[in-house]
């Protein structure tokens, strides 16, 4: 059997953030990611990131990504791709459904002493009538046609949702030459970034608030051909009378996310529901351990945020991993997480953040008083 | 706050959300106008001036300030900003014209000479436009800046240009 210091599951930001912290750190890592390429969701994100000069800010998404991926092979970390694990079991033993390189797959039994769960989030859909219709599609699948295979999904998108991945995605269809029709929003305010907003507004986009998608279309070929939106009350349930028709082909969500919990499940980590952080998340302590000994958490898959604050927890989690098993003296990685919490912290100032700031102190609260003391994998 | 229905930044509503130059320091020459407005957590404009003109400080969450004394308006900051949400305008030119320096990652690139159509931050025709320069340099890592004439009276209105535009 294969024996790692560090595994870690799943190659977006955190996890290979992670990888680096625990390879430069010394201990025998194994990054393993079910998709042909690693990185995640860096390489659709082609616009310049936010943040600090500490997270790349003012450089694209897809250019930090070659950059973790070099660093991660200067590191020393082993990659697996197009690699799934199956399954967690007791003792740290973890099923991989392995990639080979010549197409085939292989299944294989590791023995991890420590794990680190970076598998992200993934797009929530909202129904309407038509909802299955060719042509509707969540926002990241819009995203990843235009950014990674350069195809169009159709020529008029209506984007539901402008919380930042429907504003984004939206600039961005735009640059990959389509007509983003309109830009519906159930709330009554819009609810990513302004400057996000204005961008979209400036290249002609209406954005419609408190209005909602009720039905999508379907042309003579089966596919959309448009969609019927309502305004909506308070309640969100939309006020008959105010129906309008738009000529559409795609019909695009961007509709919130959640995090992607089945190998948490599966390792048995204690839950709990936090809404601002997109529902159950694994709970865990300021060393990113969850209730399970030995098993780590970062970025998406423990509360939906955005890559700088995957890419800082990424790091406090290879930091941990490594201290546990001796790579890395208490105090220095007390140092080191020290210093990466507060610019965390920072992060999750001002009126976007701070939501997700309380709700994430709120969870490390319930885990010291329920947890306490992380139980070995039973 | 309409721009939070909306989407987009009146000038009265960036008014008294930002510190704009005002009409002496427009008629000084060209100055950087930076219509960030929410505090979030971005700082490369900061150092993205050389010349020290723009200021976020710690938390990273302050909006930025710009001191106009020291801006010369070169536009370094246009491409640097990931919210795209900063411009320059110059109103000096002379002969009623004024020009609007903006960041403009579509394709076509627009070339120098271009006639389009200026719109304004809701993306609405405001005037015609020539393009009077096209800036785009490995450092702005793919983002050119463009800069229209335009009739000095839509100088604050105007923010970019249709785009497909053809004469």
């Amino acid at each position: 059997m294969i024996h790692k210091d560090v595994l870690v599951i799943g190659a977006g930001p955190s996890g290979l953030s992670a990888a680096i912290e625990a390879g430069k750190a010394g201990a025998d890592t194994l990054l393993v990611d079910l998709n042909l390429k690693a990185g995640g969701q860096l390489f659709k994100q082609i616009h310049k990131f936010f943040g600090s000069s500490a997270h790349h800010s003012g450089t694209r998404g897809y250019e930090i990504g070659s950059l973790l991926l070099k660093q991660a092979r200067d590191a020393g970390v082993e990659i697996w791709l197009q690699s799934t694990v199956i399954g967690i079991f007791p003792g740290g033993k973890v099923g991989i459904e392995r990639g080979l390189d010549n197409g085939e797959k292989d299944l294989v039994t590791l023995k991890a002493k420590t794990i680190i769960i970076a598998t992200g989030a993934s797009e929530n859909a909202i129904r309407f009538k038509g909802w299955t219709t060719p042509g509707v599609m969540g926002a990241g699948a819009a995203q990843t046609m235009v950014n990674v295979n350069h195809v169009r999904p159709g020529e008029n998108i209506v984007m539901i949702g402008s919380g930042n991945v429907g504003l984004i995605v939206s600039y961005q269809l735009m640059q990959a030459g389509c007509n983003v029709v309109a830009l519906l929003e159930a709330a009554p305010k819009v609810g990513g970034y302004s400057v996000h907003a204005a961008k979209i507004r400036r290249a002609g986009v209406p954005i419609y608030t408190s209005r909602t998608i009720i039905e999508a279309l379907a042309g003579e070929d089966g596919s959309v051909c448009g969609c019927v939106t309502a305004a909506v009350d308070d309640h969100f349930q939309p006020v008959p009378g105010t129906e309008e028709t738009l000529k559409c082909d795609v019909i695009t969500l961007a509709t919130g996310m959640k995090p992607t919990m089945d190998l948490v499940k599966l390792a048995g980590c204690a839950l709990k529901f936090h809404g601002p952080l997109g529902g159950y998340v694994p709970i865990h302590d300021e060393r990113l351990e969850t209730s399970v000994k030995g098993v780590f958490v970062a970025g998406d898959s423990t509360g939906v945020e955005e890559a700088n604050t995957a890419l800082d927890e990424g790091k406090i989690a290879g930091i941990s991993a490594a201290e546990e098993l001796g790579y890395i003296s208490h105090e220095d990685a007390d140092a080191m997480r020290s210093e990466i919490w507060s610019r965390l912290d920072s992060l999750r100032l001002g009126p976007f953040g701070e939501r997700r700031m309380k709700e994430k102190k709120a969870m490390m609260e319930e885990y010291s008083e329920t947890v306490k003391v992380p139980a070995a994998f039973q | 706050m309409s721009y939070i229905k909306t989407g987009y930044l009146e000038y009265s509503e960036l008014e008294s959300l930002q510190t704009l130059p005002d009409e002496k320091r427009y008629q000084e020459g060209p100055v950087a106008v930076i219509e960030c407005v929410q505090n979030i957590p971005c700082n490369p404009c900061e150092a993205s001036c050389k010349f020290g003109a723009i200021h976020i400080g710690s938390p990273i969450t302050n909006l930025p300030t710009i001191d106009t004394r020291k801006c010369i308006g070169c536009g370094n900051c246009i491409a640097k900003c990931p919210g795209m949400a900063i411009f320059v305008v110059n109103k000096t030119k002379g002969r009623g014209i004024a020009s609007v320096s903006f960041p403009y990652e579509y394709y076509p690139v627009p070339k120098v000479g271009d006639k389009c159509h200026a719109v304004d931050r809701k993306g609405e025709y405001i005037c015609d436009g020539t393009v009077s320069k096209v800036v785009n340099p490995a450092s702005y890592d793919h983002t050119p800046v463009v800069t229209i004439d335009i009739p000095i009276e839509y100088a604050n209105e105007v923010r970019s240009i249709e785009r497909g535009y053809q004469p």
